[in-house]
């Protein structure tokens, strides 16, 4: 991505973050509008300067709804992720960037908006589930059960790794929400005590370590480097976006559990973070922060092995070490909360945070932060990825 | 009486799936395998993701499962679970047919009991209407 067609992002919007069910004075399509509005005020521009939208998980607010809704003029580009979930949030932004990349269009705006209280839960039974035959009729339901089977098996395998260090990972985002007035856990201060006093949702599960359910919209502006470098905001390069699946993952963890063994215990992430630093032509090394979705707080301790900051199996001891600690440790990680204090919007709120980061504006600045890596939804079908840079 | 109350969502056949639940209804465990290269497969589905060969036959795992994974459910995400909680659900495998894992419940046991790699035998469930749901207990009381 250095032939002179890099896409950069230069705007971020976002509503009012909200429990779900808690946004019910409108409509979620004007939530995600508002979202994309804020955006492109955000990088200085109006709907006039749009000409494409992507977007992932069935999001229900349509492009083609978005454009008659927005006014905007002409659309060269309407794309869709296949896949429910936050896996294709940062391929969204991967869609985006390849349309400005390829000179299929010029601005795209990458927007999910969900008010779980007008549609539905996520972290429960819902019909129609693909291979609902195969785990409904267990009790196998909702994410929480289903990626407790990759953790346990994970935990089994690297008995090093011990439910503390999941509730390192609860205990650091809290924290940060902490700092972040937005974060729907702002002003709920969490102890690895009140971590290890919750109840069990799914062992090794508990409470903390499953995402919140929110209701909220977000939106990204990706552009091309000469209107990026126009825009009243620091232009946020994407280094490398990507995403995709190993085989058998379809079936996987959201699935009937058959994808193959030899990562099995994995986030699905291993091929796509190794081309991601290739394209980058970077190393884990010189990752500055990370923003790496956390649906559950096994899956960051998973994601942060297969994005090679530690061994496979050493993620206990990386955050025992304090490495993810904002702002002394050599990877603070999302430092917004996350979706685990921050809100759950499908991995775009994550995604807004490495853009703060790279701009110098967030709650929890890591000094001099250039290099972010952003990713999608873990252990499932497609994942995805961003590395992302300051100039 | 069912492990689960009749309000548990049951399986809905469809037209990759019906002949492992047609199997099911006469109490047979019977996994989808490549009639060309032998590649057992599960879920079912059309096509063998070795080969390519759209053949099919049925085969049934011999001996005892093994339990590759599993968690306590302690929270109800449908109202038919909650008098059950808590309940493991597994995942186990079959020695003889690699590749293959099934999700199903291990019962019979105090959960914080089971261990993975241990050593699981079949048992049907009569949900109704003519169905059998395979769950899996210890081998040892």
């Amino acid at each position: 991505m250095s032939d002179g067609r890099a896409a950069y992002i230069a705007g971020i919007g976002q509503t009012e973050y909200k429990r779900h069910g808690g946004i019910m004075d409108r409509s979620q399509f004007q939530v995600a509008a508002e979202a994309v509005l804020a955006a492109l005020a955000d990088a200085g521009m109006t709907p006039a300067d749009v000409d494409g939208f992507a977007s992932f998980s069935n999001d229900a607010n349509e492009a083609a709804l978005m454009q008659v809704a927005l006014g905007v003029p002409q659309l060269r580009w309407m794309s869709m992720v296949w896949g429910g979930g936050g896996g294709g949030s940062c391929a969204a932004i991967a869609q985006a960037a390849a349309a400005i990349q390829a000179g299929y269009a010029q601005t795209v705006v990458v927007y999910r908006g969900l008010c779980q209280g007008q549609s539905r839960r996520f972290g429960r039974f819902g019909e129609g589930r693909t291979h609902g035959n195969f785990v409904h009729p267990y009790g196998l339901f909702a994410p929480a059960q289903m990626l407790a089977l990759q953790i346990r098996r994970h935990m089994h395998l690297h008995p090093q790794i011990r439910e503390e260090h999941l509730g390192m990972i609860a205990v650091n985002a809290r924290a940060n929400a902490n700092r972040n007035p937005n974060a729907i856990m702002y002003g709920k201060p969490m102890t690895m005590e009140d971590y290890f006093n919750a109840r069990f949702i799914a062992e090794p599960l508990r409470l903390f370590d499953c995402c919140l359910e929110s209701d909220g919209g977000c939106a990204i502006v990706v552009t091309t480097e000469s209107r990026a470098r126009d825009a009243p905001t620091t232009p946020v390069r994407i280094l490398a976006a990507g995403h995709g699946s190993g085989p058998g993952w379809g079936s996987g963890p959201l699935g009937s559990q058959n994808m193959p063994d030899a990562d099995y215990d994995s986030t699905n992430s291993r091929r796509i973070a190794r081309e991601l630093y290739a394209s980058a032509g970077v190393t884990p090394q010189d990752i500055d922060t990370a923003q790496i979705y956390d649906h559950f707080s096994g899956m960051v301790l998973m994601a942060l092995e297969e994005y090679g900051f530690c061994d496979v199996g050493g993620s206990g001891d990386f955050v025992a070490g304090g490495n993810i600690a904002w702002k002394t440790g050599k990877l603070p990680i999302n430092t917004s909360g996350g979706q685990l204090s921050e809100a759950y919007v499908h991995g775009m709120n994550v995604a807004i945070e490495g853009v703060r980061q790279m701009r110098g504006q967030s709650t929890s600045q890591v000094d001099d932060a250039r290099l972010c890596l952003v990713t999608g939804g873990l252990g499932v079908s497609p994942t995805s990825g961003l590395i992302i840079g300051r100039d | 009486m069912a492990y689960f109350p009749s309000t548990m969502p049951g399986p809905t056949p469809n037209f990759d799936d019906r002949e492992f639940w047609q199997a099911c209804e006469r109490r047979q465990l019977l996994f989808q395998t490549c009639a060309d290269c032998g590649k057992p497969r599960h879920p079912p589905g059309p096509v063998c993701p070795s080969c390519r060969s759209l053949r099919t036959k049925w085969t049934e795992p011999e001996g005892l499962a093994e339990v590759y994974t599993y968690t306590v459910v302690h929270h109800a995400s449908h109202e038919a679970v909650k008098e059950r909680l808590p309940y493991v659900v597994g995942v186990v495998t079959f020695p003889d047919l690699p590749g293959v894992r099934l999700v199903t419940n291990i019962t019979d046991i105090e959960p914080s009991l089971v261990r993975v790699g241990m050593q699981v035998r079949l048992w049907w469930d009569e949900i109704g209407g003519g169905m059998f749901i395979p769950r899996f207990s210890p081998i040892t009381p």
